[in-house]
């Protein structure tokens, strides 16, 4: 039973850990900066000259943007998440799974080691071209997957996903070999990465992340009633053509703008809603906004993981959101075997 | 309020519906009919606007479907489709209040009074507004095909089309569902098309059928007209047999096996056991059996015929109980059973067995003319049962048809009537030639197999023997019976 009360208290448990995660993450790591500190500096931000130069300077300048980019990649990819998953009824649809990060990854790489500029988008060339990447690559997949089998089993589409992850992956190793860049610096682009981006970074993401959020989160109901079934959904009275390419679109803008700040990081989009949907239900007018807060939230945590649990060595980010995501992937594949049988 | 007009359409190259044409009453259920492949869903698919016709055109309300929005349509038409496997867990409630949907205008419409009834008013009306709170995936495949059928409900509609609703429900909840859509279409002015696989309850609530086959219409007319043996067995390929429901004026179908399931045998003398307190057979195979017997009456197939002794001050409150516990008693199913009653001496039953060109009979006759009487006259008498009685089996080896079965029970009876009349069996009320006694029984059984019997009227051949059986049987159970009565 998902009632009222217990979405109430899913916003409120969200908020409280988005709250926690983001003072974690601006307060630990190689220096410490006591909370007391923190809050000062958040309170008398315009005015520098009387806080702890060295404080404020980790904080404004280091933490508190990575922390921002983090919020913001996670609560897109999240989002993204729980849009394809409703979209396609398929609990194990995620940016990750589906090839779309793998699809913006190889539009991201081609603008940053090809050194590609778009007239007219300047310095948004980065994630115009993820976002289209991100986009044509879904509709390949999907289009592969309907073409495969009709009714899009669950399993097709992963299958269908996994098989383009790995063909664009090869493309961009293809690329970076070319290219004559170093290796290791482009796999660590790969497995994702927040520190160091700056609030450039933030000002690439945010435009499309408000975008793609509000389109989605107007789309609920439709998410709602597609759930069931594109035909039920048109009985039902939605403009299926419409809405569905609106909801792949925003999902594609907001995968293709995080993956081009922050490299391919895998499973937020997948555990975040389905956390939140065993938690709250599977209304999407709160399974969207909710995803948002603990993509961010989760996010967070893991950078910040990433860059403490085996200081000073920083891991990518998306080595923990993977460890963190197979094993929950594969809780979910036997979830649905089971109830299919059952 | 709908109209199709020549529709033709389908998904390749081919059209699955070709050219079907109909007009929808208000209020009416039209059931639409058809075998595996025929194009029903397709039909439904165009009618609902998910499938764009090729040629022809659908109209609602004197619009063509594409001039409507998907939203202005659901508010006016709803869809039961066929039930599939979800991903997500929604509750019974929020899967109903989806059905508002189309009502609700803009991102963050309020959810008003009005919602809020028409969601509950479906919940109960499918009863199942018990699961309000419990997610749809912890519930049985008939209680899921209610509350989608609530969801469309809750849509408020003129119109609802069903593609086999009653899949995946019991049989009392098919009755529920479609009573409900019954009273549906005269308290809320619904209007509705469905799909049926089940010829037999398209039969009982549809007001009219359309049956197609490969996609063309053969027939759109009343079930009467359209269940007819002929046109059901072409279409369907397969062999059936068309009777009108017991109580009410419908036709029904029953499907004919191509192999009989039972060993069969000939009916004989030797099969018949006779005891002081009953004449008794059992046959190879189940008989098709007419009669008017205390047990197993009426049009039936059965297994044991017995002839049971009772003294002549028998006395019970319901024969029928005693019967029946006789037959258990016996080891005998009374289910399975054809029983009558005599006062007479069963010992003194007449069998004899008549043979004509390979259709052969067997009948037996106990006689007792003490409660003789003049049917012409009958009514000057007081209305009394007692026992004792002339019952007649006549057993056939072949296959009567329904008019047989009923000829043969009239030539039975003008045999025995002449049987009285010859034995100068008087009514000891009015003195006047007697035509039976006040507690006549009778029973035609065939065996179902072997020569087939059109008619048995008193000069066809199974005629001829019945009528020289019944004659003789009964005049030698009339004689046996005085003899004793004189000594």
């Amino acid at each position: 039973m998902f009632s009222q009360s217990k979405v109430a208290l899913g916003y409120i448990l969200s908020v409280i850990f988005l709250l926690v995660a983001f003072t974690l993450a601006i307060t630990v790591g190689s220096v410490q900066v006591p909370f007391g500190e923190m809050l000062r500096i958040f309170a008398g931000a315009g005015n520098r000259d009387s806080l702890d130069p060295m404080f404020s300077s980790i904080v404004l300048d280091i933490r508190f943007p990575r922390v921002v980019l983090a919020g913001l990649v996670g609560a897109s990819l999240a989002i993204a998440g729980a849009s394809f998953q409703g979209l396609l009824k398929n609990p194990l649809a995620d940016p990750y799974t589906l090839g779309v990060s793998s699809g913006a990854s190889v539009g991201a790489v081609a603008v940053i080691f090809l050194g590609i500029t778009i007239p007219g988008l300047g310095g948004f060339t980065l994630p115009v071209v993820s976002v289209v990447a991100a986009l044509l690559t879904l509709i390949v997949v999907l289009g592969f997957a309907r073409f495969v089998e009709k009714s899009m089993k669950m399993e097709t589409i992963i299958l269908t996903g996994i098989i383009f992850s790995s063909f664009l992956g090869s493309i961009l190793s293809l690329m970076i070999a070319l290219t004559g860049d170093e290796l290791r610096q482009i796999i660590t682009w790969l497995l994702g990465s927040v520190s160091m981006r700056g609030w450039d970074y933030i000002r690439l993401i945010a435009p499309f992340f408000v975008t793609g959020s509000l389109l989605l989160i107007w789309n609920a109901r439709e998410l709602n009633a597609m759930a069931f079934g594109e035909d039920r959904a048109h009985h039902l009275g939605v403009n299926v053509q419409v809405r569905k390419y609106v909801v792949l679109a925003s999902g594609s803008i907001l995968t293709g703008a995080a993956v081009a700040v922050s490299g391919t990081i895998g499973f937020v989009g997948l555990v975040v809603p389905h956390m939140v949907r065993m938690a709250t239900g599977s209304d999407h007018r709160h399974v969207l906004p909710l995803s948002i807060l603990n993509g961010a939230s989760l996010l967070i945590v893991c950078d910040l993981i990433a860059r403490t649990v085996v200081a000073p060595t920083e891991l990518p980010i998306g080595v923990i959101t993977a460890l963190l995501g197979a094993p929950v992937f594969g809780l979910i594949l036997i979830q649905k075997r089971k109830e299919r049988r059952g | 309020m709908l109209k199709a007009t020549g529709v033709s359409g389908g998904y390749g190259e081919q059209d699955v519906v070709k050219n079907v044409s109909f007009e929808l009453q208000k209020q009416e259920i039209l059931g639409i009919l058809g075998p595996n492949g025929s194009g029903k869903t397709t039909l439904m698919k165009m009618i609902s606007g998910l499938l764009p016709c090729r040629e022809g055109a659908v109209h609602y309300k004197e619009k063509p479907l594409s001039a409507y929005s998907a939203k202005q349509l659901a508010r006016e038409v709803a869809v039961l489709p066929q039930l599939h496997q979800h991903a997500f867990d929604y509750t019974v409630r929020e899967t109903v209040a989806m059905g508002r949907y189309p009502h609700q205008k803009g991102m963050f419409a309020p959810w008003t009074e009005h919602d809020e009834k028409a969601v509950m008013d479906a919940m109960k009306q499918t009863g199942v507004e018990r699961f309000e709170h419990q997610s749809i995936q912890d519930l049985s495949g008939g209680e899921r095909q209610r509350v989608f059928l609530a969801q469309a409900l809750a849509q408020e509609p003129k119109l609802l089309l069903l593609d086999e609703p009653t899949n995946h429900l019991d049989l009392s909840y098919q009755k529920q569902l479609l009573d409900l859509l019954k009273e549906w279409t005269e308290t809320h002015e619904l209007t509705v098309i469905s799909i049926f696989h089940d010829l037999n309850i398209a039969s009982l609530y549809c007001d009219r059928l359309l049956l197609l086959h490969h996609g063309e219409t053969v027939q759109l007319a009343e079930p009467g007209n359209v269940m007819n043996k002929e046109t059901v067995e072409r279409v369907y390929n397969a062999r059936v047999h068309t009777q009108s429901h017991p109580e009410l004026p419908k036709p029904q179908v029953t499907l004919l096996p191509n192999h009989g399931f039972e060993k069969t045998g000939l009916i004989t003398k030797d099969l018949f056991e006779i005891t002081g307190d009953h004449v008794y057979v059992k046959t190879p195979q189940s008989l098709k059996t007419l009669s008017s017997a205390v047990i197993g009456a009426g049009l039936g197939w059965y297994h044991h015929f017995v002839n049971r002794h009772v003294p002549m001050d028998y006395e019970c409150d319901d024969s029928y109980e005693d019967m029946v516990r006789y037959a258990a008693h016996n080891g005998w199913n009374p289910a399975d059973t054809v029983g009558m009653m005599t006062a007479v001496k069963v010992e003194d039953v007449i069998i004899r067995e008549y043979e004509d060109n390979g259709l052969s009979v067997v009948i037996a006759v106990t006689a007792g003319v003490g409660n003789a009487v003049d049917v012409s006259l009958s009514y000057e008498r007081e209305r009394q049962a007692t026992i004792g009685t002339i019952n007649s089996w006549i057993f056939i080896n072949g296959k009567l048809s329904d008019e047989a079965f009923i000829q043969a029970m009239m030539t039975a009876t003008e045999a025995k009537v002449k049987a009285l009349q010859n034995a100068d069996v008087k009514d000891p009320l009015t003195g006047t030639l007697a035509t039976g006694t006040s507690t006549d029984s009778a029973l035609v059984a065939a065996t179902q197999t072997g020569p087939f019997v059109q008619y048995a009227g008193s000069i066809t051949p199974l005629g001829k023997m019945i009528g020289k059986g019944i004659v003789e049987c009964t005049s030698e159970a009339i004689r046996i019976y005085r003899e004793r009565k004189s000594r």
